[in-house]
């Protein structure tokens, strides 16, 4: 290998699926000790350009040249063997097998495992990644899992790691050390493909980036000399309206409040919920923060009803006891969900919009009458909603798993906004969204908000957080911090709290007292 | 090469296509197969498929045979669309049978217009009674259905057996391990005279549209279909998947004891040892080859039903084996099943990459 | 008079071991295939296919061992049916198993209906002069045919592959995560391929054994429900074979109990003992079901999932 020579090098790919064209025509390069980010929207196509560079997909036209040299990259073995390694965004880790055989699974060497234990522990000491191989994933946090993967890919030495969206499950604090990992890699003269969405991560870390959007390469820059604006725009193509942040000016009475919540979450995989207890207003929108995976699934499914909690005192509604109510009950008494998962627990992915409307409003509405249902009423209602949200569908009789996820959350949000809520619930509102639904999804929410309803948002992104939140409230490992006015808050102690130090924060702020 | 693609949206054609299409590759697999074994692959398709209904006495038994594969499959169609998987439906024909024919064997002299009501009443309860306790395992202890279900059917046919070698056999029938033969009033008032056809194959029918309109236009056949589709979604709706589970299995060992009612108290006339070639188990080949969809069904229990009488007819005109009916069930259901990819997906000819130099 | 019980009961221990040895086979090709992701349902077919080939292979060459290959080959060529309609064309794994098993039963029933009542000689169990012949001991180690040993020689081996061995870790990797081990680069759908393929041989090894060493004839659904035994001995198993060969004998056990309850002078109807292994199954299932914590941790996580790459 000759310093000249780039380290990666994409020519003319393109990739096809049935309904889209996901890469057209991609060009770009990647030099020996870079961090090069990949900037894109959800949707642009990032996910399955590096999905080519790692041989998990083949590209249907185009070039990938390595170090100099023409190659064609078959499968995921191949591209370790070329030294490109590999972190995914959703791991690709087995929960319930060992750190070791994890790491044993994807390297290609097949020595003992006793001696791949003690590399793993070089490895992750010398990168102060520490890590235990004999423990199961499935007792790790999300930044140990992490850990993981990246451990994995150092063991093979390679030239070249793709991280794809590294940061969307860790805490402030975590992303720092990670930059540091990254930053003494590129030291060494190893070269950082680093997707995200992020502006600011890509300008505190990376040294140059391409931007996707719609599949194509719309602009390369140096993210150092750019502002975040000017690479949003490109990112987006159009000027988004970011909606203003207006706080909440009456809020009202405790809407919802939560007493001393502590429920198992049933399952050993997810953390319980240990005395949670925390109240909304009427007229608030107000914020949970948090690292997936740390109790919020369970919070949510209890709010909802679609687990009961045997403690009648733990959830009031408007000063009743709602705890032993299901779903259909709370909807009837002005309580509405949107849950994480658009298809397949928001939606049936399978059923038309019009049926979609049906499953939160039989009970509650006129779309079921005696038991017999009434398709003339819900076709008008997903109408309704269609239009009144701006949701690009070819009509009512879609099937809900054809629609893009930005337009279906709207769908989802438009079908629970309709009913006037008093209380509104809703988890990750714009995670996958585009830029421009997610601008719609904030500000319909913020004008709900102003008209006197109460919401609760459980998000793992700080920014939507801080943007809309009047307070804030952060989940760990199933306690809940105390609420604060968002405008008191800093990303610095809500990363603090993500880690949950929650003792360290009421110091920092005794000192700031002080 | 050819490769799978998944289609944009499902297609309309195959959705009723792909039937069609399995049948056909059925008949094609089917002659072949006699082909081989050295008969004329012609005269044995005839045989098979249209010398049974060529005369007005094949109809009657194509549609006697047809009503307790329709009664099981509609009742197991519902229950496979909330994903409850009742293959038991052959041990609760079985027990309805059973609980049937033991009033019918009390009973005998009677001459009561009530009791072939109050024989079918029990027939479904037998039915449903043993479809209660996989429904109760599986919600109490999360046992799965398939599995008890399954054993329960095995148990359900020795129960038969002890009942007709000891309590209900027949006391002046000579030690035959069969019960008394059911007197008139036991028995299902024909349809036409002359044939075995009786009015069971009316009542059928009824709930078949019954079925039809519960599944299509009501709330609860609504919320069958999420809980089969997306049990999360389920849960979000608020619906009890417990309870689609009781519903589900309920109904269809409520049927399938019907069925098993119909057949002892119309063409058998008594408790004999063995009551159904099999009808329970047709049934989820009925029920799927019906599209889970209560008219599709009858179609399908028409076609299987023919399945069977054409066993019967080779077996005597080219003495083959009656296992032949089997053979073009179980082809018919893989058939079925990997046409009904054509739905989601379709076949592209090329290679999925171009040369790379 | 002694002497007499000592002989019965050697005789009903060495019963247990040949009811249990065709479930031990039978269970063990099912976990390797549930390992893999896969649930097959059509256990009950492959061996009655394999009893059938089996059989007739014997019939034509008289020889026991050229029997048991062709059931294997059998069972895993009907396997492959199912392997390709859920592999490839990814329809739903319970309705293919499902009409696997009724399949299976038509074309067994089909094939051998020339060889029901055809005598064949089984095989004999294995006599080593000296050892078989020590008194009690001898009978009860040495005594058995020599599939009996290959079961349990079977089972060690399925130990190791899966808790030692690369290719066993490769396996439950891609049962647990088939999204995880397609994008580390692992070959998913052959993988998959390979275990069903073996969990049908063995269903055919473990149908053979029932027409060529149980009851040496042919019958049509001889079977009698012992492929859904197997599939429930897996759950109870919860997916270790050591725990699946100890499930096998107890069923051994419970359904040479049934046999001898009428020897042993207890007046009970032949049908309803008949009913002890089916409910017996029923129980096992209830008891080891309820505690759903252990099935989490042990069942193959994507166990009845259907994987598409992308």
């Amino acid at each position: 290998m000759s310093p000249e020579h780039l380290r990666l090098e994409l020519q003319g790919i393109t990739k096809k699926f049935p309904a889209c064209i996901a890469n057209d025509q991609v060009n770009f390069e990647v030099k020996p000790g870079e961090i090069h980010a990949l900037l894109g929207e959800n949707g642009a196509g990032k996910s399955t350009l590096v999905k080519m560079i790692y041989g998990i997909m083949q590209p249907d036209a185009g070039q990938i040249r390595w170090e100099g040299k023409n190659v064609q990259i078959d499968n995921p073995a191949m591209a370790r063997k070329l030294g490109i390694g590999m972190v995914f965004q959703h791991f690709s880790l087995f929960e319930s097998m060992s750190v070791l055989e994890n790491v044993a699974l994807g390297i290609n060497e097949k020595g003992p495992l006793k001696d791949l234990a003690k590399r793993i522990i070089e490895v992750s000491e010398k990168y102060g990644l520490p890590l235990d191989p004999m423990r199961h994933i499935h007792t790790l946090s999300v930044g140990e899992r992490q850990r993981v993967e990246i451990v994995r890919c150092l063991l093979q030495d390679p030239r070249l790691i793709i991280m794809d969206e590294p940061t969307s499950v860790l805490t402030p604090q975590e992303v720092d050390k990670l930059f540091v990992t990254l930053r003494s890699l590129r030291e060494e003269g190893c070269s950082i493909l680093y997707i995200s969405h992020k502006l600011d991560e890509i300008k505190a870390l990376c040294d140059r980036a391409t931007i996707l959007r719609a599949g194509k390469v719309v602009g390369y820059c140096d993210p150092s000399q750019e502002s975040a604006r000017s690479m949003a725009q490109m990112m987006v193509g159009e000027e988004i309206k970011i909606p203003a942040k207006k706080e909440g000016v009456q809020a009202g009475d405790d809407c919802l409040v939560v007493n001393n919540l502590s429920m198992s979450s049933g399952d050993v995989f997810v953390a319980d919920l240990d005395s949670v207890s925390f109240s909304v207003k009427s007229g608030e929108i107000f914020g949970i923060a948090g690292v997936a995976g740390n109790g919020q699934n369970n919070l949510l499914s209890i709010l909802a009803g679609e687990r009961l909690c045997p403690d009648d005192r733990s959830i009031l509604m408007n000063g009743r006891s709602i705890a032993h109510l299901g779903p259909q009950k709370r909807r009837k008494l002005g309580l509405a969900f949107v849950p994480e998962e658009r298809l397949g627990h928001g939606t049936v992915p399978e059923m038309s919009l019009a049926d979609n409307t049906v499953l939160s409003g039989h009970g509650v509405s006129d779309l079921v009458q005696m038991g017999w249902l009434r398709f003339s009423k819900a076709h008008a209602l997903a109408k309704k909603i269609i239009e009144a949200f701006d949701v690009r569908t070819g009509g009512s009789k879609s099937e809900a798993k054809s629609l893009s996820g930005g337009n279906l959350q709207k769908f989802i949000i438009g079908r629970e906004l309709l009913k006037n809520p008093k209380l509104l619930i809703v988890a990750q509102p714009t995670w996958g969204v585009d830029a421009g639904a997610a601008a719609a999804i904030h500000q319909a929410l913020m004008d709900l908000r102003d008209q006197g309803c109460a919401i609760l948002v459980v998000s793992q992104d700080l920014d939507e957080l801080f943007a809309i939140s009047d307070r804030i409230a952060v989940i760990s490992n199933g306690r809940l911090s105390p609420a604060r006015p968002s405008h008191d808050m800093s990303v610095e102690q809500v990363g603090l709290l993500m880690g949950g130090m929650f003792d360290q924060v009421d110091e920092w702020d005794e000192d700031a007292q002080r | 090469m050819i490769r799978i693609e998944p289609r944009l949206s499902p297609s309309k054609i195959m959705v009723y296509g792909a039937p069609l299409l399995a049948v056909g590759l059925t008949l094609v697999a089917g002659a072949l197969l006699f082909g081989a074994l050295g008969y004329s692959p012609t005269r044995s398709m005839y045989l098979f498929f249209i010398a049974p209904i060529s005369d007005s006495y094949g109809l009657t038994e194509l549609f006697l045979k047809a009503t307790p594969l329709t009664l099981c499959a509609v009742g197991l169609a519902v229950g496979f669309r909330g994903n409850v998987w009742n293959i038991g439906a052959e041990g609760q024909l079985t027990m309805g049978a059973i609980a049937a024919g033991a009033i019918a064997v009390t009973w005998h002299d009677s001459t009561s217009f009530l009791l072939l009501p109050i024989m079918m009443m029990a027939g479904v309860l037998g039915g449903l009674a043993w479809a209660a306790i996989p429904a109760f395992l599986k919600t109490r202890f999360h046992a799965n259905e398939i599995l008890t279900s399954l054993m329960l059917t095995y148990v359900a046919s020795l129960f038969l057996g002890y009942l007709v070698n000891g309590p209900l056999r027949n006391p002046e029938g000579f030690n035959f391990p069969e019960s008394r033969m059911f007197g008139d009033a036991g028995l299902m008032p024909l349809l036409v005279e002359g044939s075995r056809l009786h009015i069971g194959a009316l009542i059928a029918l009824f709930i078949v549209l019954l079925a039809w309109l519960i599944m299509s236009r009501t709330l609860i056949g609504f919320q069958i279909k999420v809980v089969g589709l997306t049990p999360l979604a389920a849960h979000y709706a608020g619906f009890s998947p417990k309870k689609i589970i009781w519903m589900s299995l309920l109904l269809g060992g409520g049927l399938a004891g019907l069925a098993g009612m119909f057949e002892v108290a119309g063409p058998i006339g008594q408790l004999q040892p063995v009551i159904s070639p099999g009808y329970g188990f047709t049934a989820i080949i009925v029920a799927f080859l019906g599209r889970l969809h209560p008219v599709g069904i009858l179609c399908a229990a028409l076609l299987v039903a023919l399945s069977y009488l054409g066993g019967e007819t080779v077996q005597m005109e080219l003495s083959l084996p009656l296992a032949v009916t089997g053979v073009f069930q179980g082809m018919l259901l893989f058939f079925l099943l990997a046409c009904d990819v054509l739905i989601n997906f379709r076949f592209v000819l090329g290679s999925k990459r171009k040369a790379v130099p | 008079m002694i002497g007499f019980e000592v002989e019965t009961l050697i005789a009903i221990l060495l019963g247990v071991a040949r009811g249990a040895t065709p479930l031990v086979f039978a269970a063990i090709g099912e976990l390797i295939t549930e390992k893999s992701g896969v649930l097959n349902l059509g256990v009950e077919g492959m061996m009655l296919v394999g009893a059938v080939s089996g059989f007739i292979t014997v019939v034509v060459t008289g020889s026991p061992i050229l029997g048991f290959f062709a059931a294997m080959l059998a069972g895993a060529l009907l396997s492959s049916l199912f392997a390709v309609l859920v592999l490839f064309l990814h329809t739903n794994q319970v309705a293919s198993g499902l009409s696997l098993t009724i399949f299976g039963i038509g074309l067994s029933a089909f094939f051998g209906l020339g060889y029901i009542g055809t005598p064949i000689k089984g095989l004999q169990a294995i006599h080593i002069s000296g050892l078989s012949d020590i008194a009690i001991i001898g009978p009860l180690v040495f005594g058995h045919d020599i599939m009996v040993y290959l079961a349990f020689v079977l089972v060690a081996a399925t130990a190791w592959f899966l808790g030692k061995s690369r290719w066993g870790m490769i396996l439950r990797a891609v049962g647990e995560s088939h999204h995880a081990a397609h994008a580390i680069g692992y070959p998913v759908v052959a993988i998959r391929f390979a275990a069903i393929l073996f969990g049908g041989a063995m269903c055919g090894l473990a149908g053979a054994y029932i027409s060529l060493i149980y009851t040496p004839m042919w019958a049509e659904n001889m079977t009698a429900g012992r492929g859904w035994i197997a599939l429930a001995l897996v759950v109870f198993a919860t997916w270790k074979p050591g725990r699946a060969l100890i499930g096998a004998y107890l069923f051994g056990g419970v359904t040479i109990l049934q046999l001898n309850v009428q020897s042993l002078g207890v007046d009970v109807s032949a049908h309803l003992m008949n009913m002890l292994p089916y409910i017996a199954t029923i129980l096992v299932l209830v008891l080891i079901s309820r505690d759903e914590t252990k099935i989490r941790l042990n069942a193959p996580a994507c166990l009845g999932k259907p994987f598409r790459a992308d």
